[in-house]
């Protein structure tokens, strides 16, 4: 499981899964409504919906899936929206290839990672072959 | 709200198809439409489509690799895309998200669009001659 870098208070807001391609659009129109609610702008929503759609696109075709978390918290004193996603794929084998632009491994065009990271104002992930991925994004307010 | 059942309509004006996307649209659907367009444009042999974006609220890289997609497509076919009604957030975070569409032509508004289309068409005609 991703160690956090940051000392943080979050409060859960919501718990999902991604088993279909309809999840995706349902969870990120949750997170978009989250974003607002929290009283984003409509360029910082659209980039933190947007951002969600990438990652949970890759959990959805290179693991088949996997589980959303949504928490709101203080963060190096922001409001942040928090979103992790983890799966149990195969893991990515070299985490910083796979960050590259325009690097895919086939099924993409290779924006998912690097796109979704610069999207958002922090992005962690953590790899482990044959176990899984964990990727944390977060948003400020 | 059933997911599963949204279908995209595509209507036929003269010599143009207008295809307002009004569903945030999930991979498969994306793909059908792909296709319905194709198909929608061999059958009619519209010589141009206007996809109406405006109610988009997000287009991701898959979305945005598909409207370009379906711009090659169309060319192919010796028709014309373009994309209309981009909110100002998808487009800058299109660009933030480091997708280029070569080859897709956008317009403002319907209007706009049609004009466009028009303009290109009568150009073509008066190439051809």
């Amino acid at each position: 499981m991703l160690e956090f870098t940051y000392k943080a208070h979050c409060d859960l807001l919501g718990k999902f899964k991604i088993d279909t391609e309809y999840d995706i659009v349902t969870v990120r129109q949750t997170i978009r409504q989250y974003a607002k609610d929290m009283g984003m702008g409509i360029v910082d929503q659209t980039r933190i919906t947007t951002a969600v759609s990438e990652l949970f696109r890759n959990m959805y075709n290179y693991a088949g899936g996997g589980e959303v978390l949504i928490e709101r918290g203080e963060v190096e004193n922001h409001h942040a929206l928090i979103v992790t996603c983890t799966d149990q794929g195969p893991g990515i084998e070299d985490i910083e290839l796979a960050m590259t632009d325009g690097y895919t491994s086939g099924q993409g065009m290779g924006y998912g990672l690097p796109g979704a990271k610069r999207l958002v104002d922090r992005f962690e992930i953590q790899s482990k072959l044959k176990e899984g991925t964990t990727v944390r994004m977060m948003k400020w307010k | 709200m059933n997911l599963h059942e949204k279908r995209i309509p595509i209507i036929k004006i003269h010599d143009y198809l207008i295809v307002p996307i009004q569903v945030d649209m999930h991979d498969k659907l994306a793909i059908q439409l792909q296709s319905q367009i194709l198909e929608e444009i061999a059958k009619t042999r519209a010589k141009g489509v206007l996809i109406d974006i405006s109610v988009l609220e997000m287009v991701d890289s898959f979305i945005g690799r598909m409207l370009s997609g379906m711009a090659s497509m169309a060319a192919i076919m010796d028709t014309s895309v373009v994309i209309v009604g981009m909110q100002p957030a998808v487009a800058i975070t299109l660009v933030e998200l480091g997708l280029e569409m070569p080859g897709v032509d956008t317009a403002l508004n319907m209007e706009k669009g049609m004009e466009m289309l028009e303009r290109r068409l009568n150009s073509r005609k008066t190439d051809s001659f």
